[in-house]
């Protein structure tokens, strides 16, 4: 009964942890352009096909592959299809994503098609490690090990680095920073990368354990995230991250804890869960400090 | 060496918010930017600083044109604003509000970091260096904006309405930290201020502007006895 709940457990965190990692990039984007990148599916489903393309010849070719086409692609889309819309109305902003986000995704099927294709990547992950008695997925541990050392590493980036702080900064009132002499560009470019390394780790742990890529497998992974992206708080990176983390164990508990026959309303329950969440916490469950004072 | 707005005009629909103006500040000196709600201050100083493109007239620096350049150019060349409302970041630190335009101009961290220490001793805010900006009071707010302008050595200093909502002993404070800045930096400063008592006593000249244009400008003492600069602030009957 306690493995069965500690395994349970950990499926919750390891979920949690990629949707953490998917509404850290999002809520990133959003904090430097108010920007919510609906597109952000799109860099984690590129990644997933680099992923496809090189695991053949090697594990550490196929990472290198999908962070190198998902920033890649990130920065190609801020550059071509944000960067001309700086200034503009959120609403603007929103559709251009959408705009972008389809497009991208309706070339994908028109070059490789609509089908899913299987992908064994990773397989060393697939066994399991007995730990205190519970026996558990490696690629679960695996996942939670890459999370947490990424949601480290970004907050370190962003606490202890020169751009870090000037992308705080600018996450927070982007007009001051300018004044400042923050440059706007470099900023909003590197965010960008940012976010699309993140979108490459998600991709990677995913396609392992779902062994699948297909061009629609980071609309659901993105859609979920960014409810996390607004329970935790529009603006604050790390009501972001414990957002997703939240809606990802949420998921899972849902899952393990409803009786059968109302598992397939698992996400209904979910979002009652968001919308009780947003009645009483409007802002969020952490929200951006500087958000309202916006220039 | 002078910041200037040279026959500048700025229209919004059918608001001429100014029309004609012409301006200049030297370093050293403290211009008071005066004139009722609506005169156009504010979108002076937002020309002065790249928030603004004039629809005609030119902003230059030493004789260099300005016009259009982005408000990051500006601050680069040394001038720098503040705002009506302080515009800290609240979810950085004090120390860290004061550090982002240092390491942004390209200083090392390190380095940033002493110089701020020594900014933040300067404004008695050395204590609060590592709370967050949002846990200051509004005078230490006032005190920390001003020593985030003051990290990037501004050639010229462009503060809007300063002294709003500040008590008389804080505003009288405020006034000696703007002399000072002046006598240690040597910068030019122009001042935005409803506060006649504290733009009397602290300007060297004044510009006073109303329904766009120029009124008047001069010393404190010729501003004061100029019949234009009473009937805009009293109405023709009490001039």
């Amino acid at each position: 009964m306690i493995g069965q709940a500690v395994q349970v457990l950990v499926d919750a965190v390891s979920v949690g942890g990629l949707y953490a990692l998917t509404a850290l990039g999002i809520g990133l984007i959003f904090g430097v352009m108010r920007l919510i990148n609906f597109a952000h599916a799109q860099l984690i489903m590129i990644a997933g096909y680099a992923v496809l393309l090189f695991f053949a010849q090697s594990a550490v070719l196929a990472v290198l592959g999908a962070v190198a086409g998902a920033v890649l692609l990130a920065l190609v889309v801020e550059r071509m299809a944000f960067r001309p819309l700086r200034g503009a109305d959120p609403a603007t902003l929103l559709i251009a994503s959408f705009a972008v986000s389809f497009l991208i995704e309706k070339m994908m099927i028109m070059l490789v098609g609509s089908r899913p294709k299987g992908v064994d990547f990773l397989p060393m992950l697939a066994g399991q490690v007995e730990i205190a008695g519970v026996r558990l997925q490696l690629l679960q541990l695996v996942t939670i090990l890459v999370s947490v050392v990424l949601l480290v590493a970004t907050t370190w980036f962003l606490k202890s680095t020169r751009l870090g702080l000037e992308m705080r900064a600018a996450a927070e009132n982007f007009r001051m920073a300018e004044v400042l002499g923050i440059r706007a560009n470099r900023v909003i470019a590197s965010a960008f990368a940012i976010s699309g390394l993140l979108a490459a780790a998600v991709a990677c742990l995913f396609v392992a354990q779902t062994g699948l890529v297909q061009p629609r497998m980071g609309l659901q992974l993105v859609i979920i995230a960014f409810v996390g992206t607004v329970i935790g708080g529009l603006g604050s990176l790390p009501g972001a991250a414990f957002g997703g983390f939240l809606v990802g164990v949420a998921t899972i508990l849902l899952e393990a804890l409803l009786p059968p026959e109302l598992r397939v309303f698992r996400e209904a329950f979910l979002f009652v869960g968001v919308a009780v969440v947003l009645i009483f916490r409007p802002q969020g469950l952490i929200p951006a400090r500087g958000l309202a004072g916006r220039i | 060496m002078k910041l200037a707005a040279e026959r500048v005009s700025v229209r919004f629909g059918g608001l001429v918010a100014n029309d004609d103006v012409s301006l200049a500040i030297a370093p050293g000196e403290v211009l008071g930017l005066i004139g009722p709600n609506g005169a156009g201050k504010t979108t002076l100083v937002n020309m002065l600083s790249g928030f603004q493109r004039p629809h005609s007239g030119a902003i230059t620096l030493a004789g260099s044109d300005m016009t259009g350049h982005r408000p990051r150019a500006f601050a680069r060349a040394g001038i720098v604003r503040s705002f009506q409302a302080v515009r800290l970041f609240r979810g950085l630190t004090v120390s860290e509000n004061v550090e982002v335009g240092l390491v942004a101009c390209g200083l090392g961290r390190a380095a940033a970091r002493r110089r701020v220490r020594a900014l933040l001793a300067d404004f008695d805010l050395l204590r609060r260096a590592a709370q967050p900006a949002s846990s200051l009071s509004y005078g230490e707010e006032r005190r920390a904006g001003l020593a985030r302008a003051l990290a990037l050595e501004p050639r010229f200093l462009l503060l809007d309405e300063p002294a709003a909502g500040l008590a008389a002993a804080e505003a009288e404070d405020l006034k000696r930290a703007i002399l000072s800045i002046r006598d240690r930096y040597g910068c030019g400063i122009l001042v935005i201020e409803h506060n006649m008592a504290l733009v009397m006593s602290l300007c060297d000249r004044i510009h006073v502007l109303g329904g766009g244009k120029t009124i008047a400008s001069g010393r404190p003492d010729e501003i004061m006895a100029d019949p234009a600069v009473r009937t805009a602030y009293l109405g023709r009957a009490a001039a």
